[in-house]
Formats: structure tokens, C-alpha cells, sequence
């Protein structure tokens, strides 16, 4: 069985930038798939593109094994990054109006309670905060029962308490059945809701796996900062040690050995840091030398 | 086709009407400026005699007559000598001369200006020592007032300005705010959605034009001498081609600032050319011209020979035939030139 949606060689060329520079991934059926990576990594053109709203400079998007058509619209629903509804209209007649497009439509009671909209359903778009917008947006995408959902950073300006809400309902749509794709650039994000993520930088695939896999491979658990003039002088640096704006990072897994270690060579510890990497760390680690300065 | 069609055209619609301070605006505009300009024109907009002359190539060079000899008047030619004698029966002319054959002249009994004017020709040519006097016809009349002379012209005003800015802003409004964007992504098409927005702003101009063409009657007492059917046709029809017009603008534009730009700089000068305030009779050749290529124009002048003269629709076929084929033109273009983004 051919993968659900497939991009093989996605170049997309704007005047004097390559956006996305030959991008090819696979998404199984009932996979949820992640896009990571900075502002302007080439995400959205990237996903745009696997939408069929724009067309590739050269390369080719593959749905059930085959090129895109006229039907394809209807088998997929979109949630876009930035995007807005005709004003003076209540939840409820939205979701109506985005209905009346589509020859299939989801179960209109299920899909109000799935994204949680039964207490709004009366109310006028406009008067809607920023979480209970997502998660009309999200029903507006869902109003075609598609089998694939595209999710164009879902949560960007959202707090974390409905960032955390909108994730369980992106749960309740992968429980039926449903192929996501998504791009982010909250790496736990990636990790709550991917079963697979991509990293992407400057158009291309940095580094694909399972998130566990990821981390495992590029991330110790633990990044340990001392500024570069408490290092003692003339003793040599750990190897992996990283020197970044007058810090130098030490990764490890574990952290007491190091601090004894440390003490021991007469480091001055009164400003050292210990932090967790974030995605930023990530991809500093794995761009921050060769591709940018 | 059409479920998606209606879909879009009634979601516009809500938003239309429930724009409750856009609407109010919308009506009572219009109704404002034709008791405005009935007020400011009740007098008589002129106060020199007017006096029509019938000459054989429409102009008034090398025509010798004692009469044009006379100073203080104003003197029109006039090609041919029927239209200019409706214009004696509804005061716009004070007086009617031909002059291709043995003189001869039309006044109106009910005009006292028609009676002075009367007076002057006749002196003219005695004094003149004029072998024949002119032949005298009489017709009779009511005066037009301006206000019922410019209503048809505000109502397409009202039509071009609603039909121009309805779609083109709220299209450019849409592209702007991402509406677009999020219809592109469902199965509608670009057709689909453009058809909506013209049915659903066709069925608002016509609507609003009905409240204040009764709004009107309330306040003024105008003549509608012709069809009703063919006024609406008329209005229908122009309202068609302006709303084409408005896409064809819209059809990539990202900003409504620009939008608003290009949307007054097409409509001011058909405002001022399209003899909606005042007859373009009388002007350069080339504002002539300029103003029969408006679209206004022809809308204006088939609503007044409907209100006016009591035209029928097939009086006006051919403006209707006109504003029809230009719609279509436009809204080809329209469609070819539309981006969503």
C-alpha cells in the first residue's frame, strides 16, 4: 500500500531564495507526521505546497500514489496559520456555510463536540477568544470528515493552558482514524503529538526520526554552560564541548560527574548554568556551525 | 455548482445586513442628497434665457439670422428639431427656432420666460427689417425641476457607488484578512465565489435602490413616466456591468487603500462626465466622447428616458444590449485576472 501522502523533491524557488530546496518524506496512513524547524525554515511553503495551494517549482506530491486532482480538495482539511471568517456570522452558520462547500460532511454533533464548541455555538466569530477561534478553525477543517488534516502551527500565540486543551483535541481526532500532518516549532509539541518529526532548516531535511529517536541521537539529556573566562587556562576542553557567545556548553547525560570533574581542574562554578535543550539548542547543534554564522 | 454558490451569497448577505451602521449608510445617503439638491435648486439653475436653434449641420457657424444678433442669451444648437421641442415643453429650452427653412418657431404657453424670449425674436426680425416673420407653433408643458431631472442620475450614482465598493473592497478586504485563503482551501471555485459575490451585491443594489427610490417619493413628488420593468432592467444591467468593473479591480489587489485609490479615481470623473449632475450637452467633443465610453452614462440616460420620457424596455434595448455586453466582458476579465491570493 503506497504511503497516504509523499513528497518527493519539493523545490520551490522564489526570486533570490530557495525556499524549499528538495524536500522528499513519506506519511503512512493514520500517522501523525511533524514539520519542525525556525521562522522561515520553508515549513509553511513546504505544507502549502502538499496542499496543492501552490505548485513546486520542480518535484511532485504524491496522494495515495498518485498526482493531485480535482477530488483532492475534498479529502483533505486544512487549519491555516493565518486565515480569518467572514465576520457577522455565529459559530454555528460557519460551520454551515464551510459544509455547503463539500460533498461529504462530518456528523455535525460529533464534530461540535470533538473540538468543544457546544457553549459557542450562538456566538459571533469576531467576539471569540484566541483558543475557542483554533478550535472552530480546527471544526471548519474537519467539516469534510477528511481522511488527511493539515495543521500550519495550530498553537502559535495560544497560552499554554489552551495549547495544552487544543493538543487533547488533536488526540480525540488521531483516536479516529485520521492522518495529520503538521508543522510546529515547539519542540514539545513535536513531542506530545508526532509519531514521526522532520527537521527542517533552510528548505531542506535536517534530521528525520521518531522524537524519542531524535533526541536520543542529538541531544544528551543535559546541557551544562560555564562562561569561557571561568575556564581554567591551558586545561583542555571535554570532547563534544561547544564554545556559543562566550559560553562553552558541556553535553551529558550525567550531570554529578561533571560538576565533580569540573571542580576538580578549578573551573569557577559561581556562574555555571544547567539547562535541558530546547528545540533551540537542537538546532544550533546541528546548524549552528557550517550552515549559519 | 449552485449549493456552494448559494452558500457563499447568503454568508455575504448576513454580512451585509447585520453591518447594521454600513447599512443605515448605505440608504439614507442617497435619500439625504436628493433633498439636499432639491432644496439648493429650487430656484432655476440659470438665469439667462436659453433659446434652442435648429440649424442644418448642428452648429451655429456661418448661420446668419437677425435673432442671434440679440445679446444676453444663451443660444444651443440643436440637430433636429423633435427633441428640442420636448425641451420647450419641459422648460428646458425657453424657446425653439429653426432656421434650416423659412423661420420658424415653437414657444411654450405656460413658460413666462418663453413669453419674453418670444418677444426678443419677434423684435429681432422687425427691427431687423426681416422680409418674413417667423411662423409661430405652440406646445404646452410642465416645467422640470432639476431634482426631477437629476433623480435618475443620483439613483445610478447611488447604484455605481454601492456596485464598485461592494465587491471590490470587501473582495481586497477577504484577500487581505485571509478569508480568501480559507475558501481557496475547499472545493469552491474561483467562478463559484465570484458568481456569489456579484448575485449577492445585484440582489443589495437593487433592494437599496428600491427603499430609496421610495424614500424619495416621500419626500419628492418626481414624474416615473415609463415601465417599471424597464427601469429595473436598466438599473439591473448597470449595476452588473459596475460590479464587473469592481472585480476586474479586485481581481489581485492586496490592499484596500489602493483598492479605494483606483475605485474613486474610475469613479469620480464618470460622477462628473456622466451627466449625472448636469447635461453633458453643450460641452467639448472630447468630454463628449469621453463620456459615452462610461458605463454610467448609458445607465443614466436610459433611467431618464424611462422617468422622464416614458420609455419602455424596448426604448432601451439598446443601452440595455450595451451595459449587458460590456458586463460580460468584464467579468471574463474578472474571472481570468482572479488570484485568491
Amino acid at each position: 500500500m503506497p504511503p497516504l501522502i509523499e513528497a518527493r523533491d519539493l523545490v520551490r524557488l522564489y526570486p533570490g531564495v530557495r525556499a524549499v530546496d528538495g524536500l522528499s518524506f513519506q506519511v503512512a496512513r493514520g500517522q501523525c507526521f511533524g514539520l519542525l524547524g525556525p521562522n522561515g525554515a520553508g515549513k509553511t511553503t513546504t505544507l502549502e505546497m502538499l496542499e496543492g495551494i501552490q505548485r513546486p517549482t520542480s518535484g511532485s506530491v504524491l496522494f495515495k500514489g498518485r498526482p493531485l486532482d480535482r477530488t483532492y480538495r475534498e479529502a483533505i482539511g486544512i487549519q491555516f496559520q493565518a486565515t480569518a471568517l467572514q465576520d457577522f456570522q455565529t459559530v454555528a452558520e460557519s460551520l454551515t456555510m464551510f459544509a455547503s462547500l463539500y460533498r461529504r460532511t462530518a456528523d455535525r454533533g460529533e464534530l461540535v463536540r470533538l473540538c468543544n464548541l457546544e457553549e459557542i455555538l450562538d456566538r459571533d466569530t469576531r467576539r471569540l477568544s484566541g483558543g475557542q477561534r483554533q478550535r472552530l478553525l480546527l471544526a471548519v477543517a474537519l467539516v469534510n470528515d477528511p481522511e488527511l488534516l493539515f495543521l500550519d502551527e495550530p498553537t502559535t500565540g495560544l497560552d499554554p493552558q489552551s495549547r495544552r486543551n487544543f493538543w487533547g483535541l488533536i488526540d480525540g481526532v488521531r483516536r479516529r482514524g485520521k492522518t495529520v500532518l503538521l508543522t510546529t516549532h515547539y519542540m514539545e509539541e513535536a513531542q506530545y503529538l508526532c509519531d514521526e518529526v522532520a527537521i527542517v532548516d533552510q528548505g531542506r531535511i535536517i534530521a528525520q526520526g521518531t522524537p524519542d529517536k531524535l533526541v536520543r541521537e542529538h541531544f544528551p539529556a543535559t546541557v551544562v554552560r560555564i562562561p569561557a573566562a571561568h575556564w581554567p587556562a591551558g586545561e583542555p576542553r571535554p570532547a563534544g564541548s561547544e564554545e556559543r557567545a562566550g559560553q562553552i556548553e558541556l553535553y551529558t547525560d550525567e550531570v554529578p560527574p561533571l560538576l565533580a570533574h569540573l571542580e576538580r581542574i578549578g573551573a569557577d562554578l559561581t556562574e555555571l548554568r544547567v539547562a535541558t535543550p530546547t528545540l533551540e539548542d537542537l538546532f544550533l547543534k546541528l546548524t549552528g556551525h557550517s550552515l549559519r554564522t | 455548482m449552485w449549493h456552494r454558490v448559494l452558500a457563499i451569497l447568503v454568508a455575504r448577505n448576513r454580512e451585509f445586513y447585520r453591518d447594521s451602521a454600513g447599512l443605515g449608510w448605505n440608504l439614507v445617503m442617497p435619500i439625504l442628497m436628493v433633498v439636499a439638491f432639491a432644496f439648493i435648486f429650487r430656484g432655476e439653475p440659470e438665469d439667462v434665457l436659453k433659446i434652442g436653434v435648429v440649424t442644418a449641420d448642428g452648429t451655429l457657424a456661418g448661420v446668419e439670422s437677425p435673432l442671434l444678433e440679440v445679446r444676453y442669451v444663451s443660444f444651443v444648437p440643436v440637430a433636429d428639431a423633435a427633441p428640442g421641442v420636448v425641451k420647450v415643453e419641459r422648460h428646458q429650452l425657453d424657446l425653439l427656432v429653426d432656421l434650416r427653412g423659412p423661420p420658424a418657431y415653437w414657444v411654450n404657453l405656460g413658460s413666462a420666460k418663453g413669453h419674453i424670449a418670444e418677444r426678443l425674436l419677434l423684435g429681432a426680425y422687425r427691427e431687423g427689417g426681416g422680409a418674413d416673420e417667423p411662423v409661430r407653433e405652440t406646445v404646452t408643458g410642465e416645467a422640470l425641476s432639476y431634482a426631477d431631472w437629476v433623480l435618475p442620475g443620483v439613483l445610478a450614482m447611488n447604484i455605481m457607488f454601492s456596485s464598485l465598493w461592494g465587491v471590490g473592497w470587501v473582495i481586497v478586504r477577504y484577500r487581505k484578512n485571509g478569508v480568501l485563503r480559507r475558501l481557496q482551501a475547499t472545493p469552491l471555485s474561483p467562478l463559484e465565489f465570484l458568481t456569489a459575490q456579484i448575485l449577492s451585491r445585484l440582489l443589495v443594489v437593487l433592494g437599496a435602490s428600491l427603499i430609496v427610490y421610495l424614500g424619495a417619493s416621500i419626500f419628492l413628488d418626481f414624474p416615473m413616466r415609463g415601465s417599471y420593468a424597464a427601469l429595473v432592467l436598466v438599473f439591473a444591467a448597470g449595476s452588473l456591468c459596475l460590479i464587473s468593473l469592481g472585480l476586474v479591480v479586485a481581481a489581485r489587489l492586496r490592499t484596500e487603500e489602493l483598492a479605494d485609490g483606483i475605485l474613486n479615481l474610475i469613479s469620480w470623473p464618470m460622477l462628473l462626465l456622466s451627466g449625472v449632475w448636469f447635461s453633458m450637452e453643450g460641452t467639448s467633443p472630447a468630454a463628449q466622447a469621453l463620456s459615452q465610453a462610461m458605463p454610467l452614462t448609458h445607465m443614466v440616460d436610459a433611467a431618464r428616458r424611462v422617468m422622464i420620457d416614458g420609455a419602455g424596455i424596448v426604448d432601451v434595448l439598446p443601452e440595455l444590449a450595451l451595459l449587458t455586453l460590456l458586463a460580460l466582458a468584464l467579468l471574463t476579465t474578472a474571472a481570468w485576472l482572479f488570484r485568491w491570493e
